[in-house]
């Protein structure tokens, strides 16, 4: 039985706004296996949004627990939880989120400079390593702004994967791309999955959920479907049966 | 991050906004730049009375009689008509006193000197060759006279610029000539350089230096003399000087010990150290201006940290989001704040350097730049960028990474 990389139980997460208090979560429980690729679906309002911030350590739960790679993330300090996003997480952004103005190495190096254990040698090499995997090697010196949308999202991949973490967290990740685009960002994601990354994608449109292996629905705080996917859409035949050319 | 990457980051951050870094730099470079100039205004100043004041011998001892008993009547006698100081007196400091290295009696007379049909109202200084050394004071032309001039009583005098320009023609060398004082004839043998005024406006140069024994006997007919010049050891040791002159000179005239002394003895050194606080206090009032406009540039400092940190809100966002600790994202706006600091602090003084240098150029002003001011305010404005950094990168790194991440 492959290892869990995460795992959920009976997780809430409240907000006071003034005097009202909003219970975004309201008792999720679910688990991650490692080499798993896991859609988290669900409406504007569902509690999407809190959920991907605790499962990225950037929020932590009000009651219930979270074990990420065995580690109960409620009891850690902001620097324990720094250490973990750097380690253990990957993310990936809607919006990309470059440093603008610094070239595609750069940026892909980033989360190694917050890993000491890491020189500047290492760094470089591995962050190279990183870019050819998402297929940029060719665009290494390149800025933010002379590069595509996707090749901008795939630069925020070769990112998340140089730290080699125990999980990629997606966040809309081809909300601000078109459809090819999305189906290239969505073969990149299904075949970094066949090497054995484990990837939680969290996103609104179901057709990107058919990339996936499992999809959990979230809605008004609380998991209504949790199922495997039968019948995995592979991104690159997609690809393929799009038109060669848009005509206007 | 270790320092090498953080000064990286930190450089380049600047130089991603190099017009708006050096616009906040100029505060420090103005600041750092006066404080070095006026400094060197001020110290410069300091020096050049200091040099002016030494121009009269600053370690210049100078003992006259003074009355301790009131003549005929109650009426008391000027100095100059006291007795009380002999020869004797100066040839005992000379031998006796450890804290004088030269010695020289004096008399003064005034009068005219006359040179075939010129002639001009001057007084005439009788010493002896160590007056001098005392004085500071070289030859401009000629040779001094000798101790064996002294000891015959010649005819021979040393003339200051003044007495020159009035009694000899331009052109005319002095030296060799012989004038006349009142009646009494004298060989030239040195004209005196040239000391200008003193701190009192009165024209050194107006003088006829002479052997003191030829100005006794042959002009004031007198066997006392009126004052004793000597030169401390240095300038911090007149007070000791002065002690010991006193000792010395009261057991010479046995004065018993309720009795006043009948002499007095002055230092230059009271005189320059009240006019050195005086340029003291001015050296201080200007680097308080300029130190003032040091902390307004490391405001300027805080103020642009403060607006770099909302308008990079969301890169802090996403630094945290990928493991940046509180401490990185502080140590990266502050090591920013100070690179921005240091870097204009050494424009700062080069800037500083050069103004001063156009000031003592331009204006004709004495500068002096002290080292002391430029590691000073080098320091000042290190330790303005840790202070006035220091709060814009705490309120970058204690941001919410959720709400920085979602900032637009």
């Amino acid at each position: 039985m492959p290892a869990k990389i995460l795992e959920i139980h009976n997780l809430k997460r409240e907000f006071r706004m003034g005097s009202e208090t909003v219970r975004a979560l309201k008792g999720v429980s679910f688990s991650v296996e490692a080499g798993e690729f896991v859609t988290i679906m669900g409406s504007s309002g569902s509690g999407k949004t809190t959920m991907l911030n605790i499962l990225g350590c950037l929020d932590q739960p009000s009651d219930g627990d979270y074990l990420l790679d065995g580690v109960n993330v409620k009891q850690l300090s902001r620097n324990e939880l720094a250490r973990l996003r750097n380690r253990k997480i990957g993310f990936v952004f809607q919006s990309y989120n470059l440093l603008a103005r610094t070239s595609a190495l750069e940026n892909t190096e980033l989360p190694l400079l917050y890993n000491p254990g890491v020189s500047g040698k290492e760094r470089q090499s591995r962050a190279v390593k990183a870019l050819e995997a998402v297929k940029l090697g060719d665009r290494l010196h390149h800025l933010p702004n002379q590069l595509s949308g996707g090749q901008q999202q795939r630069v925020a991949i070769a990112r998340a994967l140089v730290n080699e973490p125990i999980m990629i967290l997606a966040d809309e990740a081809t909300g601000n791309l078109d459809t090819r685009t999305s189906y290239e960002i969505m073969a990149l994601l299904q075949e970094l999955n066949q090497q054995g990354k484990t990837i939680v994608f969290v996103t609104h449109e179901p057709d990107i959920a058919a990339f996936s292996s499992r999809t959990v629905t979230l809605k008004d705080g609380k998991v209504v479907k949790d199922m495997k996917n039968p019948a995995v859409k592979s991104a690159k035949d997609a690809l393929a049966a799009l038109p060669v050319n848009d005509d206007y | 991050m270790n320092v090498l990457n953080l000064l990286q980051l930190a450089w380049r951050a600047l130089l991603r906004n190099k017009l708006r870094a050096f616009l906040t730099m100029l505060g420090i470079i103005i600041g750092v730049g006066a404080v070095i100039t006026m400094v060197a205004i001020g110290e410069g100043s300091k020096q050049s009375i200091r040099s002016q004041l030494s121009s009269m011998g600053s370690n210049m001892v100078t003992i006259r009689p003074s009355s301790n008993q009131t003549v005929g009547g109650g009426a008391r006698l000027g100095a100059s008509g006291l007795q009380t100081l002999k020869v004797t007196d100066a040839e005992l400091l000379k031998k006796q006193a450890t804290y004088l290295t030269a010695v020289s009696p004096a008399v003064s007379a005034n009068g005219q000197v006359i040179n075939s049909a010129k002639n001009w109202p001057t007084s005439i200084q009788g010493v002896s060759p160590e007056y001098l050394s005392i004085r500071d004071w070289k030859l401009k032309d000629g040779i001094s006279f000798s101790d064996e001039d002294v000891k015959t009583s010649s005819k021979v005098c040393l003339l200051g610029q003044t007495v020159v320009d009035n009694i000899f023609d331009p052109g005319e060398d002095p030296i060799g000539k012989t004038i006349r004082f009142d009646k009494i004839p004298l060989k030239v043998i040195g004209v005196l350089e040239e000391k200008g005024e003193n701190t009192f406006g009165q024209d050194q140069d107006d003088i006829i230096l002479a052997p003191y024994t030829t100005v006794q006997k042959r002009i004031l007919a007198i066997d006392f003399i009126q004052t004793i010049y000597a030169s401390a050891i240095d300038e911090n040791s007149s007070a000791l000087a002065t002690a010991e002159v006193t000792t010395l000179l009261r057991k010479a005239h046995k004065l018993q010990s309720g009795e006043d002394d009948d002499f007095t003895v002055r230092t230059q050194a009271e005189l320059i150290s009240t006019i050195s606080s005086t340029s003291e206090l001015l050296t201080v009032l200007l680097a308080a201006i300029a130190g003032i406009s040091l902390v307004v540039g490391g405001i300027g400092i805080m103020n642009i940290m403060y607006v770099s940190v909302t308008e990079r809100t969301k890169e802090i966002g996403l630094r945290m989001s990928i493991g940046a600790r509180g401490l990185d994202i502080l140590l990266q706006f502050l090591v920013e704040a100070i690179l921005i600091s240091i870097t204009g602090g050494i424009i700062g003084v080069a800037f500083g350097l050069t103004a001063s240098k156009l000031v003592s150029i331009f204006l004709s002003w004495p500068t002096l730049v002290s080292q002391s001011s430029i590691v000073l305010s080098f320091a000042v404005c290190a330790i303005t960028g840790v202070f006035f950094g220091y709060y814009p990168a705490q309120k970058a790194s204690r941001l919410d990474p959720i709400e920085a991440l979602r900032y637009e």
